[in-house]
């Protein structure tokens, strides 16, 4: 709060000089700039948008709320939810160690490891579906003996909670490496001289410096998990009300002509778009705000 | 704090929308019996109505609730599906040869599956039509318009989609009776169609949509039962049906998986479940969903909706399925070099 105040005098002349700059540029090119841009968002972002929900809605909101509380649609969304339940958390305690260890520690084939993280962003989503049917499957590595065993993995939930593990697996420690990187070890050395054991300097220096990278890699990998498509929809099997997710969900509506219920479903995702949205402006704006008053602070003790 | 606040907001709305939407998991009833059907894709509709039917009549035979789950798909995707462990007590696909896949890559079920049911298994039979855009305004009348330069032909992927195969076969047939079993002229003319294909299918209902919805293309190659129901309910009023000279009989059959109903000891409702489709109420859903019936008193009742076509069964043209697909569709088959071109 106390580098808060001073804040309040700096912005002012800071913003007014910016501007002013700006206005000496040339009025026109701005607007036609700035009307480029709308154009360009309004037909790539807002007409599909409004499009989705207005084909929603195209039945009328029975229809609509019919659409998205039947049985089968419930049971798509309950998997959706549970897949993101189980694999989000995963992939934050990974993503944090492996982070962690990445910025922090040097290692041999520290550079392999990343490599390795980077793995699922390229390569093609079928093929990470289909490395858990080459494993799991009844023909797979492990195939036989899960049958022997009554355990079922692929063409089940557990597949699907597999394969989007791991799509989304880089992408929290993604988030975190450059944080981490851009903070050096400088607060934690201090912490560990004056007597703070390794887990303490973690919880107490580490945690709260990464807090709002953390949100924002579980926001992206919150997304991902409930919209992936590829990898889930080849180990998914397809059995409506037991192995569907929402987007595997909606291509099923589809290619059954239920278009107003198919969009319905996807109007879902679409708001779960919308709010993940809002959540990382908010999150963004939090974390300038605290950025600035760091800076003030610091400044004002130099 | 704020961060705080912000993590617990989202972990309450998470577990609150899970727990809401997981009520009515809880009203799982006991007596309740499982039957998983994996089949082709235009079934869709038409294993609806059958499902509803037979959960009625076995409920009064047996007192067993059935609950049935259904999985759609290219046939193809949808055998190797099973092949790699999903769990079919029953598959109802578009061709033998998919089934004799199971049978020899997983040995799920028994070798001479396709005789333990009448009429080789297949209850309802189905032919090869082309679908056009109303008014015909390309003037399809044949299987040799298809061939000609400047007309857009929609088929499935005949890798992946049985649909597909029976397309490339009728076609294929057609131009092999013409020319006097001449295999080379055969091979150029479907060729030629394939030239004019601008987007491949993984299924049927996949070109479909892609005919319909998407408008691309000036000809569907189809199966008769989902032009009609393009022609009937999809776009009322915007298709019109082009009965070849010739086309193929397609036979799709259905067979019983024997490791998993023997494994979760639904055999009984397996084997009801195909041999009801034989029964003048399965056959009547059939032919309702555009199916040719095989019993005569349906056939007889439906008839006006069936037009005649002169068919021809695979063994006639190409020795069976299996020496159908080894030569035209296995790696490196005709198709291949075809598609290849």
């Amino acid at each position: 709060m106390v580098g808060g105040l001073p804040s309040f005098k700096i912005r002012p002349i800071a913003q007014q000089s910016r501007s002013s700059h700006l206005r000496t540029e040339s009025g026109v090119i701005k607007w036609i700039l700035i009307g480029v841009a709308l154009l360009y968002l309004g037909i790539f972002l807002i007409l599909p948008l409004a499009c989705i929900f207005t084909t929603a809605f195209s039945k009328g909101i029975v229809a609509y709320t019919q659409a998205i509380t039947e049985p089968d649609a419930l049971a798509a969304i309950r998997l959706t939810l549970l897949t993101a339940l189980i694999a989000v958390p995963l992939n934050v305690i990974f993503g944090i160690a492996a982070s962690w260890a990445i910025a922090k520690f040097d290692f041999i084939g520290k550079n392999f490891l990343l490599t390795l993280i980077d793995l699922p962003l390229s390569v093609s989503p079928v093929i990470s579906g289909l490395i858990f049917v080459l494993l799991f499957g009844a023909q797979g590595t492990f195939g036989p003996w899960l049958i022997e065993h009554g355990i079922k993995i692929i063409f089940a939930p557990p597949a699907i909670i597999l394969a989007t593990i791991f799509v989304t697996f880089p992408l929290v420690a993604r988030e975190l490496i450059p944080i981490m990187k851009a903070q050096g070890n400088d607060e934690e050395e201090a912490a560990i001289t004056l007597g703070a054991s390794g887990f303490k300097t973690f919880m107490l220096v580490t945690l709260p410096n990464i807090k709002w990278g953390l949100l924002y890699g579980v926001i992206l990998c919150n997304a991902r998990a409930m919209g992936e498509f590829g990898a889930v929809s080849v180990v998914s099997g397809h059995i409506r009300g037991l192995t569907n997710t929402l987007p595997l969900h909606i291509e099923i509506l589809y290619n059954e002509y239920h278009f107003s219920a198919a969009f319905a479903a996807a109007s879902l995702l679409a708001l779960l778009a919308i709010v993940t949205l809002i959540a990382k402006s908010i999150i963004e704006s939090g974390m300038h705000r605290e950025i600035e008053a760091t800076q003030i602070t610091s400044g004002e003790k130099r | 704090m704020r961060f705080k606040n912000l993590l617990l907001l989202l972990i309450i709305g998470l577990i609150g929308f899970l727990t809401l939407s997981c009520k009515p998991t809880t009203i799982l009833s006991v007596n309740e019996v499982t039957l998983l059907n994996v089949s082709y894709d235009p079934t869709r509709e038409f294993y609806q109505a059958y499902n509803a039917a037979f959960a009625k009549y076995w409920k009064e035979k047996s007192g067993e609730t059935i609950k049935f789950n259904q999985s759609h798909g290219g046939s193809g995707k949808q055998a190797r599906a099973v092949i790699d462990g999903l769990d079919a007590d029953v598959v109802t696909l578009a061709l033998a040869y998919d089934i004799d896949a199971i049978s020899e890559k997983a040995n799920l079920l028994h070798k001479n599956w396709q005789t333990r049911l009448p009429n080789n298994s297949s209850p309802y039979t189905s032919t090869i039509v082309l679908l056009v855009r109303k008014g015909n305004p390309k003037n399809i009348k044949d299987w040799d318009d298809l061939a000609k330069s400047g007309i857009s032909v929609i088929t499935p992927n005949p890798k992946t989609s049985g649909g597909a195969r029976w397309n490339y076969l009728a076609a294929w047939g057609y131009a092999f009776k013409k020319w006097n079993n001449d295999e080379t002229k055969a091979k150029e003319f479907v060729a030629a169609i394939f030239r004019n294909v601008p987007v491949l299918d993984s299924g049927a209902r996949g070109s479909t949509t892609t005919f319909i919805e998407r408008g691309i293309g000036d000809v569907l190659i189809s199966w008769e039962n989902e032009a009609f129901l393009a022609v009937n309910e999809f776009g009322k009023g915007q298709f019109e049906i082009v009965i070849p000279s010739v086309s193929i009989l397609a036979e799709p059959p259905v067979a019983i998986i024997d490791r998993v109903v023997d494994r979760k000891g639904t055999r009984k409702v397996a084997e009801g479940y195909l041999e009801y489709l034989y029964s003048q109420e399965g056959q009547e859903i059939a032919a309702k969903n555009y199916y040719r019936p095989r019993l005569d008193s349906v056939i007889k009742k439906y008839a006006d909706k069936f037009p005649k076509i002169n068919l021809f069964t695979v063994d006639e043209v190409f020795g069976g399925w299996q020496k159908a697909q080894k030569v035209h569709f296995a790696d490196k088959g005709v198709f291949d070099q075809i598609y290849q071109n």
